[in-house]
């Protein structure tokens, strides 16, 4: 008797009555998230777009009398009109460049290394995890304000240094790119004139060439320190989903714990690492916070990154239209970076959806079939 | 002689065991050095920055590494709360961060509701769009939110600290796949007695999500606890500093404290106080969130 009625019910719940009062609901709900969605990111990011096209300098409403349609003059002051508009873009350009570079493999890395041993069965687990997660959930000014501490010349790492016999570097105060300091060592201190001349959105190539700053490390050490617990939780749920029946198979044929890294765990895992890539590049070319408590730029300008330059040029030198251009040229290489990791992460031995449990003849050994078929499957 | 096979067999095999189990005793104690070294690494910063914050300015200069402050001084803490505004910018903090955490509670459940449940025309149009907004980069939305809190006369207001960041995608996300992952049959026989949906969804739907409204609580409370860009560009007056933006500016030297670590550091520990309780609190919640997030 209950199964007719149930089914009535069934019916009349899709009814177009009741679907009209569900979209009245509906949209009533989600009316406050939409406006304010509207009201405060979209609307604004056409108000920026106008903003980059025009001569505002701040005075008035940005859509009214005070500003003027200049084209595309705010993008040519920073890509192609040689100025200080230009260099100083080119050095944030620079010093984001080589923090994306050393931050993400060596955040990738780290945190996967730790996922890694905290999955081990081994006690005191909860506490390690803890200790290691910490870091992300403290506020980035503490977390700089820390580091300025630590690294400050006459703080505790060049103390600690002092223990080992080494003199430490001034950190937040030195302003020498890492590759140049290298070179010193090798006795070259000056530029070949081929690349003292070269200018490229002008900063010269023996600058662009000059890695990062030794100033710019300690904001390499500390996103390093910052980002690893949460990507180290990333990592920890992908390999828990790893079944352990695939691991003791590998370990009755005789693999080593290496081997069945290399050739078990990295392969299960890949669409991880590529998700954790991806995450870091979009974080990593968004530092602001810790430039704006630690540097503001200084020294020399090796720690100005884009996203501070573009505040500091609006909102202190009142260059808004160059700003927001620059704000707009930022999103671009954010979006390019993310095509970019997507496009070279492509899983290249996956094996195609109707092929996958038809044997693959003469290519790599068993483990490497099984593993990309199971990667295969999880994507 | 197949006997005799066996027994070697047997013998080999034994002997593997033991090796193996003698590796695996080695990778282990391998494995807890490495632990302990790397969990020092992660912890020392915090233990010296409580350490120092008890030290005098001299001390901390002289001794950055000692663990233990000789002579120990609340100095620092009583300048903080003498000299600074350091109570104004938790009373700021405290406003903003709890207006901002219980709306967006509410507002983010209310939208991932009506996207999980409900069925109309533009469900589909709508969702695609919150995806869409969370994927733009939140630095790339300084200048923008900047114009059009001035265009819209609320710059230097607690209203323009507090409204832009009401909603955020990520939240609306979250819920939305919670409800999806609860069964419908309760509020559906509610719905069908008549109730209308706000209630259903007040009363019945709400109750049954507390899971995922502690989660979003959690996020939302530490993202504006510790949000300091969105400060920056809404208010200048000193008397709406938060503490990100009061500690950062002491920090930067901005307030004349110069090379006073004890004061900053004193400051720093304060302001990390809350976040800490709620991870301790809430540590298995706050880890399985991102736990959940790949499996998805």
């Amino acid at each position: 008797v209950a199964m007719p009625f149930a089914g009535t019910l069934g019916k009349r719940l899709r009814e177009p009555g009741i679907h009209g009062h569900q979209a009245a609901a509906g949209w009533t709900f989600l009316a406050p998230v939409i406006i304010i969605l509207g009201l405060f990111l979209v609307v604004p990011i056409v108000m920026a777009a106008w903003v980059s096209f025009s001569d505002w300098t701040g005075n008035g409403s940005p859509l009214g009398s005070h500003s003027h349609w200049v084209g595309l003059q705010n993008y040519r002051h920073l890509l192609t009109t040689p100025g200080l508009d230009q260099s100083n873009f080119g050095v944030s350009i620079r010093n984001n460049f080589y923090y994306v570079l050393l931050v993400v493999p060596i955040q990738t890395a780290v945190s996967l290394f730790l996922a890694v041993i905290v999955n081990r069965r081994v006690r005191f687990v909860g506490f390690f995890r803890t200790a290691f997660y910490f870091p992300s959930v403290t506020s980035s000014v503490a977390i700089t304000v820390i580091f300025l501490f630590l690294f400050n010349p006459d703080g505790a790492i060049n103390k600690l240094l002092s223990y080992l016999g080494a003199q430490g570097p001034a950190w937040i105060y030195d302003p020498d790119g890492l590759f140049h300091v290298i070179l010193k060592q090798f006795g070259v201190h000056n530029p070949p004139s081929g690349l003292a001349n070269g200018f490229f959105l002008g900063v010269s190539y023996w600058d662009w060439l000059a890695g990062p700053s030794v100033a710019m490390c300690v904001f390499i050490l500390m996103a390093v320190f910052t980002t690893s617990g949460t990507f180290m939780l990333l990592f920890l749920a992908a390999l828990q989903n790893i079944d352990d029946s695939v691991n003791e198979a590998a370990a009755l044929d005789g693999a080593s714990e290496w081997k069945k890294f290399r050739h078990i765990t990295v392969p299960m895992i890949r669409p991880t690492i590529f998700t954790i890539i991806t995450l870091g590049l979009i974080g990593t070319w968004q530092i602001f916070d810790q430039i704006y408590v630690g540097t503001q730029g200084s020294p020399s300008n090796t720690t100005l990154t884009p996203a501070f330059l573009s505040f500091n040029t609006s909102f202190n030198n009142n260059e808004w239209g160059v700003g927001a251009a620059l704000a707009f040229i930022l999103f671009g290489i954010i979006v390019l970076f993310t095509i970019l990791t997507r496009l070279a992460t492509r899983n290249p031995d996956r094996i195609p959806r109707r092929r996958r449990f038809t044997p693959v003849s003469g290519q790599g050994t068993t483990l490497q079939r099984t593993a990309a078929t199971m990667s295969g499957g999880d994507e | 002689m197949s006997d005799s096979a066996t027994a070697i067999d047997r013998a080999r095999t034994v002997r593997n065991d033991a090796r193996a189990v003698r590796r695996h005793q080695i990778g282990t104690a391998i494995s807890y050095s490495i632990l302990t070294v790397i969990a020092v690494v992660y912890i020392f910063p915090f233990l010296i920055s409580i350490a120092t914050a008890f030290k005098t300015d001299p001390n901390a200069t002289a001794n950055p590494l000692g663990l233990v402050p000789s002579p120990v001084t609340t100095a620092a803490f009583h300048d903080l709360y003498k000299n600074n505004d350091f109570l104004l910018w938790l009373k700021n903090s405290v406003i903003v961060t709890l207006s901002i955490t219980f709306l967006r509670v509410f507002l983010d459940s209310l939208a991932g509701y009506a996207l999980a449940r409900l069925r109309f025309r533009g469900r589909g149009a709508a969702f695609a769009t919150i995806v869409a907004v969370m994927a733009v980069p939140g630095v790339v939305l300084l200048i923008p939110k900047f114009l059009i809190i001035r265009e819209f006369g609320i710059y230097d207001t607690y209203y323009g600290m507090i409204i832009p960041l009401l909603v955020d995608a990520a939240g609306v996300f979250i819920m939305k796949n919670f409800f999806e992952s609860i069964p419908v049959s309760v509020e559906e026989s509610a719905r069908i007695d008549g109730a209308n949906l706000f209630k259903v969804y007040w009363l019945i739907v709400l109750p049954m999500a507390r899971p995922a409204l502690v989660t979003i609580f959690i996020l939302s409370f530490q993202g504006s606890w510790n949000e300091l860009a969105h400060f920056v560009i809404s208010a200048q007056s000193t008397s709406l500093n938060t503490l990100t933006k009061g500690v950062a500016q002491l920090a930067s030297g901005q307030l004349g404290a110069g090379n006073r670590y004890p004061l900053k550091l004193a400051a720093s520990v304060l302001m990390t106080i809350p976040v800490a309780i709620l991870f301790f609190l809430f540590q298995r919640r706050i880890m399985n969130v991102s736990e959940g997030a790949v499996k998805e």
